[in-house]
This record gives C-alpha cells, structure tokens and sequence, in this order.
C-alpha cells in the first residue's frame, strides 16, 4: 500500500495508523516515547511531594491555603471532555470522515485553550493574592515545575494538533498523516492522565493536608 | 553511493555527513566524535597524574584540579563512552537484525547533533568562564553554592546530550521489535543486538531521571528556584537520589554492550557457538532489571538509615550473580574451541580476569558497613576504573579492531594492534592496580594533592607511570589508524574468515542499503549456518524489488543548534547588566521548534531505489 495513494471510504483500512512500515515504527516508538515521559513526570511529582509545605518561614502559605477546588475542577473537567473529543476524532479518522474528524480536533483544541487560560490564570492568583511564587521557596519550586511541565505539555501539543489541521486541511486523510493524527490524539492522552494524577496528588491531597 | 562519495570534493562530501540519515555514517560521526572527546578526556587524566606525581606537587593549582577532575570523567562518561557504545551499535545492530536502516533515520542523526553540540557547549566552558568543578556527579550540596558559569556548562551540556541519547535509545528499541529480517527470532538475535536492545530500555527509563535532575539544577542555579536550597525549604539529597537513579543504571548502559561485543568475539575467534545463549539473554534482562535497585549503594554514608542500607546491599550484591553467569559462559566457549588470539580476541581475554576484579571490589563496597571505610577513597576509583576500563574500555578497543573491516572496509594492523594491547593492558593495571592499596591505606579521591611522608609516594609514581603507558597505547592506535587508512587495501565480507552473523555477510562496508534482498535466518549465527551447509551467502526471503529509502536533511543539525543557543542565553541571562540572554534564550527555542516545524509540514516520503538499478550493481559486483 502506498502512502500517497487517494484512498476512499471503501478502501480505507481498518487501523490506518499502522499500514506502513514507518507507520508501525512511529506508532511504537510514540508509546515508548510516552514511557519515558511516564518517568519524567514520576520524578517531578517525587520531587513536588519530597518538598510539598516546604517553606522557609511559618507564615508563608501552604498547600491547603492556596487549593480552591471549584477552579481546578472546572480544569480537570475541561480537559477530561478534551480528551473525550480527541477520542470522537479519531473515531472518524477511522470511518474516513475527514471534516468531522477536523471539526472534533478543532474543539479539543478550544477546550485546550479554554484549560490553559485558566491555568494562567491560577497561577497568576497564587502569585498575587498569596506571594506564592516559582522563587518563594522549595514549595513553590516544586509546584510550579510539576503543575508547569504539565502546561507547557499542554501548549506543545496545541500547536502539534493546529499544525495538523491546517497544514491538511485542503488534502483530506490518507495513510501518510493518518499515523501523524493518531499519534497525537495519544500525546493528548497522556497529557490528560498526568492531569488525572495531578489533580489528585497535588490538589485533592493538598487539601487535605 | 559508496564509491561516488571518493571522487566527490570535500564539500560534497562534508554536506553529505551534515545531513546524512544512514546509520553507518552516523556511526562514523558517533566514532570520530567520541574518539576525539575520548582523547581530550584522556589529556585531562595525564594532567591529573603528572598533578598526584610527587606530594605537594604545583603543576596545576587546586581549582584547575578540581575542573580537570569533573571534565575527565564528565566526558569519559557522556562524551566519549556513550558514543563510542552507540557507534558501534549504530554501525552493527541493524546489519545484525538483518534490517536496511534504522526505523527513525532522522531521529538518529538527530540524536547524533543533540549529543555533539552539548559536548561542544560543555567543552567550550574551558575557554569561557570557567570548566565545571564539583565532580561529575555534581552533588547539589555543592555544586549549587558555586560561582562562575562552570555548572551551569554541566546542567546545559549535559541537558542536550542526554536528549540524543533518550531518542537514540527508542530508535534502537523500535528498530529492533520492528525490523527484524524473516526468521530473526528474539532468541535467534545476535548478542550484541540483545545487549542494545536491554540497554535502550534502560536508557528510556535511566535518563528522565537525570532530565529533571539537570532541570532543578538548571533552575536553582539561573532561574532562582530553591529545590537545593535549604536556606529555603529545599533538599539537597534529591539531587542524588535522581544522579544515581540515572547514574547506577548508566554504568550498565555502558558496560552491556561490552558484555555484547565481547560475546561476539568470544564465539568468532573460539569457532564455537556462545555457550549458554539463552542464560546470557536470561542474565543480561536480569542484569538491566536489577540495576534499577541499587542505585543507593552510592549513597551509603548519606544517612539514608541502616533498613535501607541493608535493602540496597543485598540488591546490589545480588547482581554479581547474573554477571558470574556471564563469566562462566564466556569461560565455556573457549573450553574446547579452536582459539586464535587475534588483537580482539585479546582485549577479550584479558578483559575476564580485569573486569572480574572489579566485580569482586564491586561487592565490597556493596557491603555497606564496608563501604562507610572505602568510600570517598582511592579504592572506589579503583573499583570503577577496573570496571570501565577493563570492561568497557577494552570492549571499545576489541570492538574498534573487530569492525574497523566493516565500517570503512579495510583492516587495522595487527601487529600494531597488539601492541597497543600489550602496552594499554600493562599500564592499566600499573596504574589502578595500586589504587586499591591507596585507598584502603587511606588516601582520599579527588584531593589535589597529598602529603610526604604518608607511605603514598612510591604507589603514586607508579600510578602515573601506568597513565603514560595507555597514552602510549593509544598512540600506536592512531597511528595504526593513519597507516591502514593510507594503505586502505580494501578487504571482503568476511575478513576474519570466521563471522557468524548476519554483518558478515555483506561488503565490507555494506552499501547503502543494506541488503538488497532481506535475508532468510535459519537460525542463532545465521551466515555461519549457511556457510557449514557450503553456501557462500545468505538466502533471500524476498524476490528483488525497488527499495524504500529515506532522504537526508539538515534539519537535525538546526534543531540542535537552536538548543546550542538557547543554552548561552539561559546561562548568561543572570549576570549582571545583562540584557541579551532572555531574547537569546527565546530566539534559541523559537529556532528549535521551528525547525521542528519545518519538518512537520514538509512531506518526506523518501525515494526508491529502482530494481533495474540494484541489477545493475550486482553486475558490477561480479565483474570487479
Ligand atoms: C558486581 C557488580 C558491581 C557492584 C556490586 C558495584 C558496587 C559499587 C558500589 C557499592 C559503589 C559505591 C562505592 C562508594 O562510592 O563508596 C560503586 C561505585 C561505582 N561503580 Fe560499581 N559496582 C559494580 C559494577 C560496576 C560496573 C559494571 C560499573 C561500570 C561499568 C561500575 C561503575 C561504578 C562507578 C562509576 C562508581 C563510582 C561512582 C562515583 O562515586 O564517582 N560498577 N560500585
Ligand atoms: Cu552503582
């Protein structure tokens, strides 16, 4: 099978992420990327926990001061729903519906946008309201690192997607970019999973103390 | 492609290796690279000797010692081992699987050009500002408090050159699980391709680690955060924890894929199968698992608190026992073989009673009530120079012997080699065979010098002596290296006559795609199996057809570069008045992700080689 050729709604396969060679190789690889992810994100919440309320005056704020969970909950459903759009996508990457599969992209990344101004707006609280800032102490270092790499995650793969549906957008799918939106759509996962962990080791724990 | 790259200027052929995608030229970058950081290393450790020459020596002053120390064995480590291991696995691995490249041509040349400009960028600390100084292991605890620019060259360099590794190591992965010929089964695949295989895993899980370390460090150090900073909250400890997380891991990325050449040689130079395959591959999985556990036996004296202590000893010492499985088999395969003492296969045999002895201290220092007496002396340099050196060390000179015919299609000399054998061997022992005495009579590692009159005279001498001998040994190698390439009398497939996988079955060097036909294996030392049933090659599994290749690019070179940049900014943005670092820094990134841009939009469906045009060379072949 080549990976130019015009294909149509009958002769598009079953799995067309995973038709070519390269294809195979990308899908692999981008999963063992993900592991090694996996471990970096697993030394960043060590070190966010190893130096969680650790402040170097008592009356600096703490992790239950600062937490407010209508906010993050709002985050953490917006970016739950992204993952879930990005999942319709690719259900029509499958079925050769390229125009949907454009549109649900379109809307994740709307909800990714919609999550990353909040954030910057959280952010932006704790360092005027509470002082809390990236160089306030070992505390404040360690959240915004954890909480940041996340982010900075999250506009990476902003831009990725937008690059996709643009530079298709006149060409429609075949099996050169079908692999390409797969893999994206994965990315997008897995930044949607680190959140999950997230919210729950650094918010919800924080809370309680 | 091969032949035409001769008569090309030295444009052509400069633009051709900036851009090149296939795996045996960048192995030749990865060699000539980490050959040439393997030598300024190697001038760091003679100034280091001639410094420890006599007490109260003045040859270089106490902070110039301190830098020498941390840049010889930074790039011994990163600079030099590493891409020594990765040139021959880039040269060997995908010839061994029977593969016709790598399953990301592009990402390995980047991973080559991430690897060398953050060689460069830590390197260049010598001419500016000041070489890093608190160790290569930069412990937090002081390596935060110190001024100057020189950890920041650390934390910078070491940020790049660990990213090519990380990519490198899922290019092997995924090369390997993907892109193995018909018939190459896991227990069929050669054990220099085990070895790669078990060390990209551990590279994939090793180096995030060392990636956020370098990353707290990075930040404390030029972004004002506090993650070492006890003053406010911080912990220095961390920084440790997440080094030898890496660290102990490291040393098994290192020393496998010696195990793996040393493997090969055994089994060629015995003309006998590698006794006990299957508990080799069996030890070397174990080997990479275990080593995940033990990364605290470097911090015994930290504190840590005697469960732990005890914890990490008896996983430490646990692992001598896959490596005595590999001991007795490499043992196994001589028993009864029909040896020939080739200059590998004497770096092979010598290397069992070297590496052996630094096991044996390996579980001494494992003991931890041990360990509070030798740690911090001589006797671990000792131990970790008898494992690097006599393992490692002598696998890349065995393995520069063994395919040198291989990669640049002539043979190195042999009487040359075994000199350079005879005189590297000698003066490694001669100079860390003492060191274990040193140390247990209590001489402290990385001190700039020492007292008379302390009994550490006589030892030191000889140490140094010992360095002198290596350089020696070396030297003969480069000029080995410079007769045969003047010569350049070009050689066959098999120029060992006894080569039992699949690279032997090719030219030598093979052309650029490989195998113009996918080999069929039959089963372990695939090309042996042909050659004792009479054929001269292997059988294809594939009728001729066009073959897929990738195109070359520039684009890794760019990306690299605008993390080269980028790092100038980050580094010298704190100073004082300065006004172009931040800018620098963001143009640095901007460059980068447009790179990666670029090559995102841009299709790269790569060419075909017409079959028409494979016939043709065939003919070629046969004519020559
Ligand atoms: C039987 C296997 C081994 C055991 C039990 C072992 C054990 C140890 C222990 C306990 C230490 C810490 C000593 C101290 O700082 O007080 C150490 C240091 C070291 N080992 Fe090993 N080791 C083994 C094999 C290896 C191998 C195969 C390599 C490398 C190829 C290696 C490289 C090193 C290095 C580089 C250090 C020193 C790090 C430093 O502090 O600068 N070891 N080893
Ligand atoms: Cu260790």
């Amino acid at each position: 099978m080549h990976v130019e050729e015009k294909m149509t709604v009958e002769t598009w396969p079953a799995a067309p992420e995973k038709q070519t060679l390269e294809a195979k190789n990308k899908f692999l690889g981008f999963w063992l990327f993900l592991g090694g992810e996996t471990v970096l994100f697993a030394s960043l919440f060590a070190t966010y926990l190893a130096l969680k309320d650790s402040v170097p005056r008592s009356d600096m704020p703490l992790a239950k001061d600062l937490f407010e969970i209508p906010l993050v909950f709002a985050m953490t459903m917006i970016l739950l729903t992204s993952s879930l759009t990005s999942v319709y996508a690719m259900y029509h990457m499958k079925n050769f519906s390229f125009k949907k599969m454009q549109v649900w992209l379109g809307i994740t990344v709307v909800l990714g946008l919609a999550f990353l101004g909040l954030e910057i707006y959280e952010f932006n609280h704790y360092v005027h309201e509470f002082g809390h800032t990236f160089t306030s102490s070992a505390f404040g270092s360690a959240f915004y690192t954890l909480v940041g790499f996340h982010g900075a995650h999250v506009a990476f793969g902003l831009l990725w997607i937008t690059t996709l549906i643009i530079r298709n957008s006149k060409r429609g799918l075949n099996l050169y970019n079908a692999p390409k939106y797969y893999v994206a759509s994965l990315y997008w996962h897995f930044i949607d999973v680190v959140w999950v962990f997230i919210f729950t080791v650094v918010y919800l724990m924080g809370m309680v103390g | 492609m091969s032949t035409n790259a001769q008569k090309r200027g030295f444009g052509a052929t400069l633009w051709d290796y900036l851009t090149t995608v296939d795996h045996k030229k960048i192995a030749h970058l990865y060699l000539i690279a980490g050959g040439l950081f393997f030598l300024i290393g190697g001038l760091e450790a003679l100034f280091i000797r001639i410094q420890l020459l006599k007490p109260n020596n003045d040859f270089v002053s106490a902070g110039l010692f301190n830098e020498l120390l941390t840049m010889h064995g930074t790039t011994m480590i990163f600079l030099a081992a590493m891409p020594l291991v990765f040139a021959f696995m880039n040269a060997v691995m995908p010839l061994q699987i029977g593969a016709r490249d790598v399953a990301f041509p592009f990402l390995n040349s980047l991973g080559f050009w991430l690897f060398l400009f953050g060689g460069l960028f830590l390197n260049l600390s010598w001419f500016l500002d000041a070489a890093p100084n608190a160790g290569w292991t930069s412990y937090a605890s002081l390596s935060i408090a110190q001024t100057g620019h020189g950890i920041d060259f650390y934390a910078l360099g070491l940020q790049i050159a660990g990213l090519g590794t990380l990519i490198g190591g899922i290019n092997f992965l995924v090369t390997i699980i993907n892109m193995r010929a018909p018939g190459m089964t896991y227990m069929r695949m050669p054990m220099f391709t085990w070895t790669t295989f078990v060390v990209s895993a551990l590279i994939l899980f090793a180096f995030p680690p060392l990636t956020v370390g370098l990353f707290l460090m990075t930040f404390d150090r030029m972004f004002g955060a506090n993650f070492f900073d006890a003053a406010m909250g911080g912990n220095t400890i961390i920084w440790e924890h997440f080094f030898w997380i890496f660290g102990h891991p490291e040393v098994y990325i290192l020393i496998l894929p010696a195990f793996g050449i040393f493997s090969e040689i055994f089994a060629i130079f015995s003309r006998k199968r590698l006794f006990g395959y299957s508990s080799m591959v069996f030890a070397t999985v174990l080997i990479g698992f275990l080593g995940f556990m033990v990364w605290a036996h470097h911090m015994f004296t930290t504190g840590l608190g005697p469960i732990a202590n005890s914890i990490f000893a008896v996983a430490t010492m646990a692992i001598a026992v896959p490596t005595g499985i590999k001991i007795f088999n490499w043992l196994f395969t001589m028993w009864g073989g029909s040896i020939r003492f080739t200059t590998p296969m004497l770096w092979a045999v010598a290397f069992i009673p070297s590496f052996l002895m630094g096991g044996v201290t390996g579980v001494m220092l494992g003991s931890a009530a041990q360990d509070y007496q030798y740690h911090d002396t001589y006797f671990v340099v000792a131990h970790f120079h008898y494992v690097i050196v006599g393992g490692v060390v002598f696998a890349l000179f065995a393995g520069a012997h063994l395919y040198w015919p291989k990669m640049f299609g002539t043979m190195l000399n042999e009487v040359l080699g075994k000199i350079t054998f005879v005189l590297f061997f000698v003066g490694f022992h001669m100079t860390f065979f003492i060191q274990h005495f040193l140390g247990l009579w209590g001489m402290p590692r990385r001190v700039f010098t020492y007292l008379p009159g302390q009994g550490f005279e006589t030892s030191n001498v000889v140490s140094s002596i010992g360095a002198f001998l290596m350089a020696a040994g070396v030297i003969v190698l480069l000029i080995n290296v410079i007769i045969t390439s003047v010569k350049n009398e070009k050689v066959g497939n098999d120029p060992w006559g006894d080569g039992r996988t699949l690279e032997w079955a090719l030219s030598s060097p093979p052309p650029y795609y490989n195998f113009k036909q996918l080999p069929l294996v039959r089963g372990l030392d695939a090309y042996w199996i042909e050659k004792m049933e009479g054929k001269k090659g292997m059988t294809p599994a594939e009728p001729l057809g066009d073959i897929h290749m990738p195109n070359n690019s520039f684009i890794p070179f760019l990306i690299s570069l605008g993390l080269f940049i980028a790092a100038f900014g980050a580094m010298y943005h704190g100073d004082e008045g300065n006004t172009w670092g931040i800018p620098v820094l963001i143009f640095g990134l901007l460059f980068t992700i447009g790179s990666m841009f670029v090559r995102s939009i841009k299709d790269d469906h790569g060419y075909h080689i017409p079959k028409e045009e494979l016939i043709d060379d065939n003919d070629k072949g046969v004519k020559a």
